[in-house]
């Protein structure tokens, strides 16, 4: 069976078609527990996130902030196992139609195998993956199989990315391009990068494929400022802080539905 | 006129220009600091063939460091080495104490000529953290060190003379809390600084060009040994032991004599309670290949690549990767890696302290007890060079309690400083 990279890319074309930016939802699997963390999945996508990135936790998380670093020690704590990660996939794919992505770092899928996960991920309707720590250099065998079975790879770049860099890393990725919004690692800032805007406009410059901004956004106004200017809005350690700040799991799915609601606004340009 | 102490691989043998050992190295690192790094690689290659760099070092390390170490033959040590002579390569009497310095300086040079005005590092047992805190202070660079929270409190002398330096020492409370979280933490805070900062990278592990570098900076630890050895002893030695946490002073040590097909290489790594209780921190004993900060090496993981917490009385070996050079000597069988207990670590590090009057770091002491074995396998014909990587003034507090030296109506404060995990003060 074929991963749902097509999914993908025609969910980015509608967005764009309606004259918004999409919204893009970050959740760890496994937090707070594997079906919790498949709620939550859905109640993003329920409440208007058009994708979902799911994450693979891992030990040692060091382009993500205290915020999904707590997030990744319960999932982690909880026993998580990429077979969760799949069944958080194809339950969420399952139950709303809309496509789904992994995003981790390279280790656990070097270790489990790329084929396999591949495979696996492609079975469960997955869309692609972002691999932060994968650089395209690296990243030959990892396109080989996603291509094999048509998932997504979607690169980060990062403000300091020269033009030549960009327009190579542009070539080999699908899906979107990650664009962070400024230099650090995940979690909400009072501000969006100035250097996103930036960024965008010289990504644009090497490619067709939508270009979607990351990093530090959590509100409606950013997201509606980010969309002003970027394909995709991508919102990560604003909705694990809901989870984490909620009085119970239960309380922390509805506020995942409510900042997706409120998100969905800001990328039509209504915050 | 050619350096006597900046001694880079002179035949550029390894890496690849990908930065690649065999199957290991490579560059696995958010985009966000490719640029850095890759200015790093650049700035290193100009270096390595500036002589107005080679002449800078050279000068530091003759008058600020103390090069050549000596080299020292222990007699009455080598007595319990099944008669084989040993001779210590004496890392410890550089200035900060260890090794770490031979990296230090070169980096710090280059930090002045890539114009970067911050220095951020890790350090496990702090030897690598008072060497950087140590070249901040000379050349006036900003300077943040990370150090695991455990490592702070059973290293705590080193935490003060980091400060004392004037360095900001961070307590990293994530994960183990020990080295491969300092590391973690010193990479965040590289990618949100990187305009400014570099990062002092203390060991022959990470992205490319950092193993390389390091060993480059280092290899001048076995370029004087091989040298005093023909002096000293007339010839070369049978074995080459130091011991491994991430690798740089053992590939100090090996890398001059790895042309020399009959010198064994041999890497002693921290079996913490037993390498059979799971309490360790044997990556090439008992690792799978996989990638941890920055590149691909042996491992100590689980089945989903999630990375496993080591365990080592040293804080300084309390790692869970590798050098990728070592994985590429170990697969290659030029280099043979066992695994040495705290326990015997620690009766080694008595053992050199009482029979020759030097106190040895803790790591060091790991290579000592390898040494020990490596003798007796040897026989009185023996000849064996181990690489003393530093002194071992700031484990008085774990040694005094491991060995029931302080008296007991000392004021001895209990804390949480992993000594619950040292059974006992009567062996």
């Amino acid at each position: 069976m074929s991963g749902n990279v097509r999914l993908l890319d025609d969910t980015l074309a509608a967005a764009k078609a309606e004259g918004r930016a999409a919204l893009i939802a970050y959740l760890p699997a496994g937090f707070p527990t594997v079906d919790g963390g498949i709620a939550a999945v859905k109640a993003a996508l329920d409440g208007g996130a058009d994708v979902v990135e799911v994450g693979l936790p891992h030990s040692d998380p060091v382009l993500d902030g205290p915020v999904i670093q707590t997030a990744d020690d319960i999932a982690l704590r909880g026993g998580l196992k990429i077979a969760d990660v799949m069944r958080t996939v194809r339950e969420a794919h399952a139950a709303t139609g809309k496509p789904i992505l992994v995003m981790t770092y390279w280790n656990p899928i070097d270790r489990y195998g790329v084929e396999r996960f591949t495979a696996e991920l492609a079975e469960a309707g997955g869309a692609g993956c972002i691999l932060p720590d994968l650089p395209v250099q690296e990243s030959a065998l990892w396109r080989e199989h996603a291509d094999k079975h048509g998932l997504a790879t979607v690169f980060v770049v990062a403000p300091s990315s020269k033009d030549e860099r960009l327009a190579e890393i542009t070539a080999a990725g699908s899906g979107f391009v990650y664009a962070a919004s400024l230099m650090g690692v995940t979690g909400t800032r009072e501000s969006v990068g100035a250097q996103a805007e930036d960024l965008v406009r010289r990504t644009r410059a090497t490619t067709d494929t939508p270009v979607c901004v990351g990093l530090g956004v959590s509100n409606a106004a950013q997201a509606a400022e980010v969309a002003g200017f970027a394909d995709g809005v991508i919102v990560g350690s604003a909705f694990v802080k809901r989870m984490l700040d909620a009085p119970d799991a239960a309380a922390g799915v509805e506020g995942v539905r409510a900042l997706a609601a409120d998100l969905a606004k800001g990328v039509r340009g209504q915050a | 006129m050619p350096s006597n102490f900046f001694v880079p691989d002179p035949e550029g043998r390894t890496p690849s220009p990908e930065g690649y050992f065999g199957a290991y190295g490579g560059k696995f690192i958010p985009e966000a600091l490719v640029a850095a790094v890759d200015e790093v690689a650049v700035e290193y290659d100009k270096a390595k063939s500036d002589p107005e760099f080679a002449r800078e070092l050279d000068d530091l390390l003759v008058h600020y460091t103390g090069r050549p170490s000596a080299l020292t033959e222990v007699p009455r040590f080598a007595e319990h080495a099944g008669g084989a002579r040993v001779f210590l390569k004496r890392e410890d009497l550089n200035h900060t104490g260890s090794h770490k310095i031979n990296n230090v300086l070169g980096q710090a040079l280059l930090t002045k000529r890539m114009g970067k005005t911050r220095v951020i590092a890790e350090t496990g047992a702090g030897q690598h953290g008072v060497a950087t805190a140590t070249a901040c202070a000379l050349f006036g660079l900003d300077c943040t060190i990370y150090m695991g929270e455990i490592d702070t409190q059973r290293q705590a002398l080193n935490v003060a003379r980091m400060r004392m330096l004037g360095a900001e020492v961070i307590a990293v409370k994530s994960g183990s809390r020990t080295l491969k979280d300092a590391i973690n933490e010193a990479f965040r805070d590289w990618v949100a600084n990187v305009d400014r900062t570099h990062y002092l990278f203390g060991t022959v592990a990470g992205p490319h060009p950092f193993p390389a570098m390091v060993r480059d900076f280092h290899r001048v630890i076995g370029v004087e040994a091989r040298r005093q050895l023909l002096e000293q002893a007339g010839r070369l030695p049978d074995a080459a032991v130091a011991c491994v946490g991430g690798g740089s002073n053992a590939i100090g040590l090996f890398h001059a004599f790895i042309p020399d097909a009959d010198v064994r290489l041999i890497g002693c790594e921290p079996a913490g309670h037993g390498v059979e209780t799971g309490e360790h921190a044997a990556t090439l004993t008992a690792g799978e290949p996989g990638i941890l900060h920055g590149s691909r090496s042996y491992v100590l993981q689980d089945e989903e690549g999630q990375i496993t917490e080591p365990y080592s009385i040293s804080a300084g070996l309390d790692y869970p990767g590798i050098g990728p050079e070592h994985a590429y000597l170990k697969d290659s069988g030029r280099g043979e890696y066992r695994a040495v207990t705290d326990d015997a670590a620690m009766q080694a590090l008595r053992l050199l302290s009482r029979t020759e009057g030097i106190i040895p770091a803790i790591e060091s002491a790991h290579a000592l007890a390898g040494a020990l074995e490596v003798g007796k396998e040897l026989g009185g014909d023996g000849l064996i060079v181990v690489n003393l990587s530093g002194r071992g003034d700031k484990d008085m507090d774990t040694a005094a309690r491991y060995f029931g030296l302080y008296d007991t109506d000392a004021e001895v404060t209990e804390d949480a400083s992993g000594t619950a995990e040292i059974e006992g003060d009567v062996k």
